[in-house]
């Protein structure tokens, strides 16, 4: 069995992102992005090569999306209503929820740009019908093989990290997360399960990030600056998301300095949006949820609607404006006023895609942009970039790989050199295969996959006593090397060895059996044979006179004392095994030593004969489970005197 | 509703009894003990019905401390106890967070099955087909126990032709859910509250107030905004009063659980709209929410006709007794009690009353004629039915049932003999097989687990074959001159003295005398072998001469 990735979008670069996974016969498409940085055909996924014949409902289960940004959920009307899919789609409440505001806020901004309409606003309403909405940690049964399950991802609200298994194969999609909560969200959590593959977003592949405090309070002493000195600041942000989290920074911030400037949100961020923030309360961080019955944090006091008069009227304020990145629209209307005063301020996130001004204004310092051949924009505002982001750092995903231990790993959402950096990582630190496939790639990885057998009583109550081992690992154990790069050291090591009691039994035309090895000889009505060793040796006496005269009539307090001096001596010589001290026996593991004072003992070799009196002869035996132990032991035995 | 419950408790104790909140000592029923038994019998009851039943009421700081305790699940969450339980809640329907709820063990799939309605007009709908799968249902809605509903009179929803026909179960499962979903049982619902709604109109335009004791949370949401719907439509400015020390709290809570509700109410968040009414209404200063009766917004904002929704219901705790006094000697006013409990009794402190009383009934549980489709669509090996509703019902289903009492505890059969165990394939390849007669055998290795409730033998972390593989467990008895022959192959020779008892065994027994390449003995019975010399290598081998001989795992 193979778990099979045809990656459509976000293979080694950031932007619609969409993959295939077949698994065990099912197919699911994680996410439907779209591209933001071009206006093309290159804005979808390359929905062809699901399907040649364009017959969607059979050649996929169902869509799963994570959350909703554009570049995760932006091609999903043109792919139902367009290319016609009309198999069931799944989100969690506050992407539903939200994912319509976010795609018509989106959709207006290119009806004035002025490019073709590439789905209408009843696309997005009839895309969202077919929308089932899940709660975090609800099992669903997609269908009577496939289970999916979502998991908090923080991110943005309703972001999730989706679960998908069908029959013995199981994976996990991480979509966008943040292992760290934000101001109004917590961090990504999830259950530790059993993975074949872990398919995980890298956009700060090698960036660790500090305490976000400190890069809040530069953005803050950098809004509150120009405003001091009467200047506007542009904050371009999507319509949800990013616009509610800094204004609870910005509200907060207000209430404390005592501001009176005015923060207005255009348009697209209807306060609309903070009527659906309010409900879906339960989705934010502990902190916000635990003050929703007198004060919900998304009641902003000193928020206002903007209105496009205002863009020209005296004095400072903050306006948030759609869409971010500047990609166009009302954000870029704005902007082409504000930029030539240096008493401005633009603030834009810590990621643009390639293609937007956002982009141009954060790579190096522009004074002009042009827009198109006939525009060109002076540039003398100043820019800020926020150094805190919603996106996990290069920590929080190795954190999150190890704390999964998939077999395989697949890294998209990324940019390639620092993809590839981190898959080295995870390959090397980790021991897990990891890949980075570009678009239109498809990674073919094995899944597990399990044989049922019946277990009799006998051997799943055996194993439900535990039968620990320990012993001691050496540094030169060859297979703790190959693991671990770094200096082993010898350790204790535990082992639980009730599996191996069992014994697997396949007969023609029946299921599998599992039994205990007591049971197996009764069933198969033969009779135990034992194989065992035995040896009887001499041991060297360091004093002979109290012992030496009546070395044949040991009475059992002497067998006591050289078993209990025998024992000590092993103790010190001996680094693994349990030793027990049984009076006139010793026993390790299987092996059992005593203290033999029978001439005629068959365990004695002729050849073994020496002068009797500097000696007593021990009598050992053992199985052969602890061959290597016993012959450890007789060396020492041979080697010290007792 | 608990704190709710313990704050009007407390008030009650302010007026009629001892303040301090030590336990009362006349509840240690000391008295009682002295009794002669017969008396004794009759004053606790014969279940300790009576005075044997009462006891203290749990304080503020017993919630706290009970509620910590909790591990809050969501629906169709999955939780794991011990690995080897699962356990999982399905919506029931009945209320804003009930719940069935299944267990599946490695040797059991259990669902109980509560009061639960499958149209619900404010929770989510009674998810029925999550209980799908499991062997044993506990029937457990009693709902139906009181009624004087008749199973004969009505039977249109199970056809005994279609329903022993079981060769199309598909088609049928899809018309049996169509058939339970059909959503006349909240019509019949929403028509209810319509109707409680016009009682409650002609009663302020007659100038009296109406008081709605608080009982159901949901029907009471429904109520507050049908109601206010009405007396918008109307003329009338008659203002609309909550007053419980937790509904402020309440109010804003269930506007934050969409994913808690009805398809209707979901749709609500999709569209930004409030879940309930009663956010817009609030805001709209239409409904006014006060934590008690003497609050002073209240007495100054006070203004009659008006309706009042307070608890408790048992009329006997909270602000409905203080008003239930007020008006229960205007003719015009009206109460409305939900019926079920001895309503006369309820009003027995307050009679004479000249107040209208208004006893309604809500569904609160699966009707008697869905009983048997439900069963039809789960298809449990076995049902666990009570007893007391087996003169309601007849299921006639093929499935064993086996009817339960209260204070009982029954036996049931096992439903899987022996548990199954999941080997990883990638484990399972490399096993060291052995061919016997019928069968094929290998012995286990790796880790075995329990998680989820399954059994998994997967590959542990030392390496398969890092480790020498040795048979642990021979049988039989071996052959003496094949064991020579094997010895000689490997360079190892001796001889064979038979100097046991030859009658003893055959073959099986004797010693064999190794002198080349070392002195060694190997001493052979019928039930085991000895090895004995001093040679780590040689021992080894002669092992493994052994091991061919003898069939061993």
């Amino acid at each position: 069995m193979a778990i099979d990735c045809l990656v459509l979008g976000a293979g080694q670069e950031v932007g619609k992102s969409c993959m295939v996974v077949s698994i065990n016969g099912k197919r699911i498409m994680f996410d439907c992005g779209m591209h933001m940085g071009y206006t093309d055909s290159r804005r979808y996924p390359d929905f062809s090569l699901i399907s040649k014949t364009g017959d969607f409902d059979n050649a996929l289960t169902c869509v799963i999306v994570t959350h909703f940004h554009l570049d995760h959920i932006g091609a999903l009307p043109y792919f139902t209503e367009v290319c016609g899919y009309k198999g069931p789609i799944y989100m969690t409440y506050p992407t539903k929820a939200l994912a319509p505001l976010m795609l018509e806020d989106y959709r207006k901004n290119m009806d004035r740009r002025g490019e073709d309409e590439q789905f209408t606003s009843d696309h997005i309403a009839e895309c969202m019908k077919k929308v089932i909405p899940v709660n975090l940690k609800q099992t669903v049964q997609v269908d009577k093989d496939l289970q999916i399950r979502a998991y908090y991802a923080g991110h943005v609200i309703g972001a999730a990290m989706f679960y998908a298994k069908v029959g013995d194969a199981a994976m996990v999609y991480t979509g966008d997360y943040n292992m760290t909560p934000d101001r109004h969200l917590g961090a990504a959590q999830i259950d530790r399960l059993q993975l074949d593959l872990l398919i995980t977003e890298s956009t700060y592949a090698t960036t660790i990030r500090d305490s976000r405090y400190g890069r809040e309070r530069e953005f803050l002493k950098a809004v509150h600056n120009c405003v001091a000195a009467g200047g506007k600041v542009l904050i371009p942000t999507f319509a949800l998301g990013r616009a509610q989290e800094l204004c609870i920074l910005l509200e907060d911030y207000w209430e404390r300095m005592n501001l009176k400037v005015p923060i207005y949100f255009s348009a697209g961020l209807t306060i609309q949006a903070n009527m659906y923030y309010k409900m879906l309360i339960n989705w934010t961080s502990q902190k916000i949820k635990e003050t929703y019955a007198t004060h919900n944090a998304f009641d902003f006091k000193n928020v206002r609607n903007f209105d496009r008069s205002l863009i020209n009227a005296p004095g400072p304020c903050v306006l948030f404006a759609t869409p971010g990145m500047i990609v166009g629209g009302f954000s870029l209307e704005v902007f082409m006023q504000w930029a030539p005063s240096e008493n401005n301020l633009v603030t834009l996130p810590g990621y643009c895609v390639a293609g937007t001004i956002g982009h141009k204004l954060m790579s190096g310092k522009p004074t002009k942009i042009d827009l198109d051949k006939d525009t060109q924009i002076n540039v003398r505002c100043q820019i800020h970039q926020l150094s805190f982001s919603p996106h996990t750092d290069a920590k929080g995903i190795m954190d999150l790989v190890k704390f999964l231990s998939p077999k395989h790993a697949i890294l998209v959402h990324g940019e390639k050199p620092k993809m590839a950096t981190l898959k080295e990582r995870i390959q090397s630190e980790l021991g897990i295969q990891c890949y980075c496939p570009a678009n239109n790639e498809t990674v073919t990885i094995p899944s597990t996959h399990y044989v049922k057998a019946d277990a009799s009583g006998t051997f799943i109550r055996s194993c439900l006593n535990p039968n620990f081992k320990f012993s001691t690992c050496s540094s030169t154990d060859k297979s703790y090397l190959d693991s671990n790069k770094s200096k082993a050291v010898s350790r204790l090591s535990v082992s639980d060895d009730r599996a191996t009691e069992g014994i697997l039994v396949v007969e023609k035309g029946k299921k599998a059996k599992v039994i205990h090895q007591d049971e197996f000889l009764h069933m198969l009505g033969e009779k135990k044979h034992e194989i065992q060793f035995a040896y009887c040796f001499p041991m060297h006496m360091a004093r002979t006179e109290d012992l030496s005269s009546t070395s044949h009539m040991l009475c059992s307090f002497d067998k006591c004392t050289l078993i209990s001096r025998l024992s000590m001596i092993l103790s010190d010589e001996l680094s693994e095994g349990n030793i027990l001290d049984l009076g006139e026996e010793l026993q390790v593991e299987s092996f059992r030593v005593s203290v033999c004072s029978s001439d005629n003992c068959p365990h004695r070799l002729s050849s073994s004969l020496q002068n009797g009196s500097e000696s007593v002869f021990f009598c050992c035996h053992w199985s052969v489970a602890d061959e290597k132990l016993a012959w450890k032991i007789i060396s020492i035995m041979k080697n010290s005197t007792l | 509703m608990m704190e709710d419950l313990v704050s009007m408790h407390m008030e009650l104790r302010q007026f009629y009894g001892p303040e301090d909140s030590s336990f009362l000592q006349w509840m240690r029923w000391e008295g009682l003990e002295v009794l002669p038994s017969e008396l004794k019998k009759i004053a606790s009851g014969t279940d300790c019905e009576e005075l044997g039943a009462w006891m203290p009421l749990y304080s503020a700081v017993d919630v706290k401390d009970c509620m910590r305790k909790v591990q809050t699940l969501k629906y169709a969450e999955e939780a794991c106890y011990n690995g080897t339980l699962v356990i999982k809640a399905f919506s029931s329907g009945l209320e804003i967070g009930t719940c069935n709820w299944t267990i599946n063990g490695p040797k059991r799939n259990i669902a109980y099955i509560s009061s639960s309605i499958f149209v619900s007009t404010h929770a989510m709908d009674f998810n029925f087909l999550g209980l799908q799968g499991n062997d044993l249902i506990i029937f457990s809605d009693f709902s139906t126990l009181d009624t004087t509903e008749n199973m004969e009179n009505d039977n249109t929803y199970c056809d005994p032709v279609t329903s022993s026909n079981a060769s199309d179960d598909l088609y049928n499962l899809e018309e049996i859910a169509a058939s339970l979903l059909k959503d006349d049982e909240s019509m019949e619902e929403m028509e209810k509250l319509a109707f409680i709604c016009t009682c409650a109109f002609d009663s302020v335009r007659a100038g009296g107030s109406v008081l709605v004791p608080i009982d159901r949370l949901g029907i009471v949401l429904c109520l507050l905004e049908q109601m206010s719907l009405l007396l918008e439509s109307s003329s009338l400015k008659v203002p609309i009063y909550i007053i419980s020390s937790v509904a402020e709290e309440l109010l804003a809570f269930t506007n934050i659980i969409p994913e808690w509700l009805c398809k209707q109410r979901q749709e609500k968040l999709f569209s930004g709209e409030p879940l309930f009414a009663h956010v817009k209404l609030i805001k709209e200063r239409k409904i006014h929410v006060f934590p008690a009766v003497h609050s002073v917004e209240l007495l100054t904002n006070w203004q009659e006709p008006c309706v009042v929704f307070c608890p408790h219901w048992s009329l006997r705790l909270g602000p409905v007794v203080h008003l239930l006094r007020y008006w229960c000697s205007d003719p015009n006013s009206l109460l409305i009690l939900e019926s079920g409990d001895d309503a006369n009794l309820a009003l027995l402190p307050f009679k004479p009353m000249a107040m209208k009383v208004l006893q309604c009934s809500f569904l609160s549980g699966i009707s008697l004629q869905k009983v048997q489709p439900l069963l039809k669509a789960l298809q449990p090996k076995l049902l666990l039915f009570p007893k007391d509703l087996r003169c309601k019902i007849q299921i006639s289903e093929a499935n064993t049932i086996i009817h339960y009492s209260e204070n009982e505890t029954l036996c049931m059969p096992s439903s899987k003999e022996s548990t199954e165990i999941d080997i990883a394939t990638d484990l399972a390849s490399q096993f060291h097989w052995k061919t016997l007669k019928q069968e094929t055998v290998t012995r286990l290795d790796g880790e075995l687990f329990m998680d989820q409730g399954k059994h998994r033998l997967l590959s542990g972390f030392r390496q398969a074959d890092s480790k020498q593989h040795r048979p642990l467990l021979h049988w039989g008895s071996p052959d003496l001159k094949r064991l020579l022959t094997e010895l000689s192959k490997m360079g190892i020779t001796g001889t064979l003295k038979k100097n046991m008892d030859s009658a003893e065994s055959k073959n099986a027994a004797g010693i064999i005398d190794i002198d080349d390449p070392e002195k060694a003995l190997i001493d052979v019975r019928e039930t085991g072998t000895v090895i004995i010399t001093a040679d780590e290598n040689l021992a080894s081998h002669i092992f493994k001469a052994i091991d061919i001989v003898l069939d061993g795992i």
